[in-house]
């Protein structure tokens, strides 16, 4: 298909970007690494005027060591957070999950930014971000704010983000010395997730000491598993904690239904999955 | 046939021989031509408006808005082009009382699936005509939706055609006891219900509807002003697409060509007449300029034809020792809305390998194509045949599974043994040659059967929440499609013969004409060698021209798994034809007697001596013409138009292990053995391709892929990503391998490949995944067998 015309700008600095968006009004929209956007486009599901490229703003990319936190800069791409060291040492979900996203052309352009500001439910970088905490920083006319995970993801393809603002970098506080693994199910390589579940666990004497569990695509956002982690949280890291905690993983979701799967078949799903997952992550 | 039969020769070695293909350097280097990249000087661009709606009237249609945007030429709707666009050919009416609705290109007072054409822009470039299509206004009338298969042929539905009074457009039947090939099967039936060492058992197994999905979407360029009308489409059937349009526009046939250039892909999706090569034309034509349109990919999801879409209620009838006794076929086929070029003879073509490799005594097929509110369906991959090996395939494993023999076993006592070649079907074909125990054999070792076996065994002793599988498929299929008298007592609209013509140049090189028209099989690799083996000149001297109706004026294209089977043994033929000819000159040249001459290696040598001439001598000579033999007209070329005998019949054994995880229903492929049969093989790595690219589209039948329509008839998979295609990370890395019986049917003992791999993975697959979970009381799982219907049957199963 073909996008209706529009125009195209590429601004070189975050305020330059901010102001080009104020000046657009309503009718614009931020181009990142253009994998979600551009179908929308061509499927004429949108019809900006303009077109706003963050692509050629170096603040926005990278990742920085922030003292007790790691700073991802929202036009990083998911292979450079592969290839990161400092993201599998204090983020390792984030890389974990980030492996399973489709294929390496895509993971080329797509940025860790915009899977988040597009929130697709099925996106797999959400639960991860819910998982560990992290916090956006979103730049506006206004200037700055920062956003907790749990409050940016509001419904489906929403977040907090207002149309004049820009997701600019993700704080993710350190998770050094913890284990994780991102449990993804699909129905081919490159599909999106049905279900996946995020776990990082940090295994202190035998004992999980810390949990933390997050699922993909088991309501319009992403969910924290809190009923898991807390039954996981203080007990032996064994096949039967793992089994009894996963028995809750489905609590307070709300799956959606479509022909992969109806509400029966991915509440059940998570429950399998998180045991997976967590016994993954707690290498038991 | 007028070709004179030469003794084979294969100096060069040319057969089993595998060559890169000729065709690679300039497609892997971007130097293709695809119909899409065509521009010519003026060149409009076409927009299609399709409707949202499964069903509805038009009860107006507002384009003034849409004609004053900027760069449109021209908006046409269906009113406008009413009277010209004549109705789209349906060339297989499979009865006399068939009823068929009027397939307009253009939706004139009603749309009857969602993609239906409603109107076309014309604009200067493919901005400008897209931007138009927001610019037309359309008030629809909502009428009732028609989709489950079932219910829309049952009495009393809501009718997609309310005209033809039913949904049920006709009834086909074949009975082995009304043509005489066979015994009453209802009689059959009812022996092994009444005797005590009888079963039957029934199954109704669900064909789902399958987007081709070839990797180039349909395009098409109309030049109007050439001295004929060109047309190049991005089309399998060059040939019959301009006789087609030709009868169905009255345009004279002579005023127009047709050209598929580099056409990516087709499995049947190509093969069809389309109502956007229609309104190209007639609106190049109305406007005297040449037009393009090309289709994104979801425009191609959603109104190219799609395939499969069956509803199989079958009997299989047998003594409790396994011998099958009976067979009867109840078929319920989707049509979609309309009836395009072959719709309702694919399920026909099914009702002659219901019965397999198998000896039947008693069989009945019937087959009814009915009409529903989505997009129409016609020729896939194998059209009609994996249909029917599904069918048959899945039935002997139930009937091995329900007396707890073992599939192969079972297959074993049925199939027709080597020795009862030439045999009679009971579905009323001759096939010519076979050998099932020889393949079987070679599977069965190759698979590790017995070590498989163990293994199952042993995870469901100890409860292993992966259980293995172990799926069978005994193949065979008709190919070479086909002898025109058989297509003439199906009613079929044309014949299936194929056309060569072989042209010796005065440098000695040599030009072949086909009329088949490849599109992604390697045919230009595989031709040359037949004629550098045959001729005895050297591969790279042999040319071969295709695809273009006024280079190659005469065919019928590709399908059917026939360019080999009739079109390479029609340039056999020509070839032959060639060398006779040569024969009196040669004798000439060297005042010797014909009969003296033996030819081989490309000369002519005078037997017991030394003395010869090439075939390019003679070729110089030729063209020279200063001293012709009395009589013998100056020219080394030939024509030669084949009609085979018989179709061919290849066949083979697939063996599938599956592992089955029976807590989230995931089935994951763990080996795949294919040993085919196809014939003598002319280049093994094209035959190795045609056969990978088949087990995956078959494998995907079974796992993957499903055209899904919601209750408003909507199609819901209308993109790749919730159409799920396989790629090579989804699937194992295969084992396979030949034995080779050759075809008597055709002078180079070839059968066909293109479509072997998918015919016969689909059964193998679902049945390893049966084969897995009948443990927990699993009888049928539909396709594809997702990993959601996978662990509800398990769940209810195991109730
Ligand atoms: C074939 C295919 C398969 C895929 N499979 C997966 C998968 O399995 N799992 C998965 O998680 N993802 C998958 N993706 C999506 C991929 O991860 C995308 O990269 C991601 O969804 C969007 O990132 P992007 O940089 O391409 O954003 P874009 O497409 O450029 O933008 C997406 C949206 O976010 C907005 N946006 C982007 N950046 C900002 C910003 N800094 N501030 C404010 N708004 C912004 C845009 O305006 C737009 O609305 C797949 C994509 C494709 C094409």
């Amino acid at each position: 298909m073909i996008p209706s015309a529009f125009d195209y700008v590429a601004p070189e600095t975050l305020d330059d970007a901010v102001r080009a968006l104020a000046d657009a009004g309503d009718d614009a929209k931020i181009i990142a690494g253009g994998q979600s956007l551009t179908p929308v486009l061509r499927l004429r599901m949108n019809d900006p005027s303009v077109v706003i490229d963050l692509g050629r703003i170096p603040a926005l990319r990278g990742v920085r060591d922030d003292g007790d936190a790691l700073v991802i800069g929202a036009m990083t791409t998911h292979h450079d957070i592969l290839h990161e060291p400092l993201v599998r040492e204090h983020a390792l979900l984030i890389a974990e999950a980030t492996a399973t996203i489709a294929d390496p052309q895509i993971r080329h352009r797509g940025t860790f930014g915009g899977s988040l500001a597009h929130a697709d439910p099925a996106g797999d970088l959400l639960a991860s971000a819910l998982a560990l905490g992290a916090e956006m920083t979103i730049a506006g006319p206004n200037g700055r704010r920062q956003v907790a995970a749990a409050e940016f993801f509001e419904d489906l393809f929403t977040t907090s983000l207002q149309p004049d603002e820009i997701l600019v970098d993700i704080r993710v506080p350190k998770h050094s010395g913890w284990t994780a693994h991102y449990e993804k199910f699909n129905r081919t390589a490159q599909a999106w997730s049905i279900v996946a579940v995020a776990a990082a666990v940090r295994v202190d004497g035998g004992a999980i000491a810390e949990a933390r569990v997050a699922l993909t695509n088991m309501a319009s956002v992403p969910v924290r598993a809190r009923g898991v982690e807390e039954a996981l949280v203080g007990r032996a890291a064994d096949a039967a904690t793992i089994r009894d905690a996963a028995e809750r993983a489905a609590e307070g979701t709300s799956p959606a239904v479509d022909g992969n799967a109806d509400a029966d078949f991915r509440s059940h799903l998570a429950r399998v999955l998180t045991s997976r997952a967590v016994t993954a992550a707690a290498g038991v | 046939m007028t070709a004179v039969a030469e003794p084979a020769s294969s100096p060069a070695g040319e057969f089993g021989r595998s060559r890169a293909r000729k065709e690679d350097a300039h497609l892997i280097t971007g130097r293709s031509r695809w119909t899409g990249n065509l521009t010519l000087p003026g060149m409009l661009h076409m927009a299609v408006l399709r409707s949202p709606l499964a069903h509805a009237r038009i009860t107006g249609i507002d384009v003034s808005e849409a004609k004053s945007m900027p760069g449109v030429v021209a908006v046409y709707t269906g009113a406008d082009l009413a009277e010209e666009q004549g109705d789209l050919p349906s060339a297989w009416p499979i009865t006399p009382d068939m009823k068929k609705p009027p397939a307009p290109a253009l939706a004139v007072d009603t749309v009857n699936f969602a993609g239906d054409a409603v109107a076309v822009v014309l604009a200067r470039s493919d901005y400008e005509a897209h931007d138009a299509l927001e610019g037309i206004d359309v008030d629809y009338e909502d009428l009732p939706v028609v989709l489950d298969l079932e219910s829309a042929a049952a009495e009393g539905s809501e009718l997609v055609h309310p005209d033809l009074g039913t949904n049920v457009s006709a009834t086909w039947k074949l009975d082995s006891g009304e043509a005489g090939s066979g015994g009453d099967v209802e009689q059959a039936i009812a022996e092994a219900e009444s005797s005590p060492d009888g079963i039957v058992v029934r199954r109704t197994l669900r064909q789902q509807r399958l987007v081709p999905a070839f990797m180039e979407p349909r395009a098409v360029v109309v030049d109007p002003n050439a001295q004929q009308a060109t047309m190049w489409s991005s089309t399998q059937i060059p040939h019959i697409l301009k006789l087609m349009l030709a009868m169905t526009l009255g345009i004279p046939e002579h005023k127009l060509r047709v050209i598929a250039p580099d056409v990516g892909g087709g499995f049947g999706g190509k093969l069809q007449v389309t109502p956007e090569e229609v309104l190209t034309l007639l609106t190049a034509r109305r406007l005297g300029k040449p037009v393009k349109y090309a289709e994104s990919r979801s425009e191609s999801m959603q109104a190219a034809h799609h395939g499969r879409a069956q509803l199989q209620k079958l009997t299989l009838a047998a003594k409790r020792d396994g011998t099958v006794t009976g067979m009867k076929v109840e078929l319920l086929a989707d049509m979609g809305a309309y009836m395009r070029l072959l719709s309702p003879g694919i399920p026909v073509l099914g009702a002659f390998m219901f019965n397999g490799i198998y000896k039947i005594p008693a069989y009945h097929f019937s087959c009814s194509p009915v009409f529903t509110s989505k997009v129409p369906t016609d020729a896939y991959r194998g059209a009609g045949r994996p249909e029917a090996t599904f069918g048959i395939e899945r039935m002997m494993s139930e009937l091995a599974a329900e007396l707890g023999i073992d599939p192969l076993e079972i297959r074993e006592k049925n199939w027709i043994t080597h020795e009862e070649f030439p045999f009679n079907t009971v579905s009323g074909l001759t096939y010519d040659t076979g050998n099932y125990e020889a393949a079987t054999a070679r599977a069965r070792e190759l698979f590790g059967y017995d070590a498989l076996r163990r293994e199952q065994a042993e995870r469901r002793e100890r409860k292993d929440p992966v259980q293995l599988g172990i799926g069978v498929s005994t193949f065979t299929e008709m190919c070479g499609l086909a002898p025109s008298r058989v297509l003439g007592s199906l009613d079929y609209g044309a014949g299936g013969w194929e056309h060569a013509q072989v042209r010796m140049l005065p440098t000695g090189k040599v030009e072949v004409v086909t009329g088949i028209s490849p599109h992604g099989q390697g045919h230009v690799t595989g031709f040359s060698q037949v004629v550098a083996d045959r001729l005895g000149v050297p591969f790279d001297d042999v040319e071969i021209i295709h695809g273009d109706t006024q280079s190659a004026p005469k065919g019928l294209d590709t399908y059917g798994s026939r360019s080999l089977t009739v079109g390479g043994v029609a340039v056999a033929h020509a070839v032959a034809t060639v060398i006779a000819k040569a024969r009196p000159i040669a004798a000439h040249m060297m005042e010797c007697a014909e009969d003296d001459l033996e030819f081989t290696e490309g000369r002519f040598q005078v037997r017991g001596t030394e003395k010869a001439v090439g075939i390019t001598d003679v070729a110089l000579a030729v063209f020279a013409a200063h001293d012709m033999p009395e009589g013998v007209e100056p020219s080394l070329d030939s024509d030669v138009t084949y009609d085979p005998e018989n179709f061919s019949f290849p066949h083979g054994t697939h063996l599938c292990a599956v592992e089955v995880d029976t807590e989230t229903g995931r089935v994951e492929l763990r080996s795949y053995v294919a040993v085919d049969d196809v014939g003598r093989v002319v280049n093994p790595m094209l035959v190795e391709g045609q056969v990978h690219g088949g087990l995956a589209q078959g494998i995907a039948q079974a796992l993957f892929e499903e055209a899904v329509y919601d209750e408003s008839g909507t199609l819901l998979s209308g993109s790749f990503a919730e159409y799920l295609i396989p790629t090579a990370a989804d699937l194992p890395s295969f084992t396979t391998d030949r034995t080779e019986t050759p075809a008597t049917s055709n002078t180079l003992g070839v059968k066909g490949v293109g479509e072997a791999g998918t015919i016969a993975s689909t059964p193998a697959v679902v049945n390893a995944v049966l084969d897995a979970v009948r443990q927990f009381g699993v009888r049928d799982i539909d396709m594809p067998c997702t990993p959601m219907r996978v662990w509800k049957a398990i769940q209810e199963g195991a109730r």
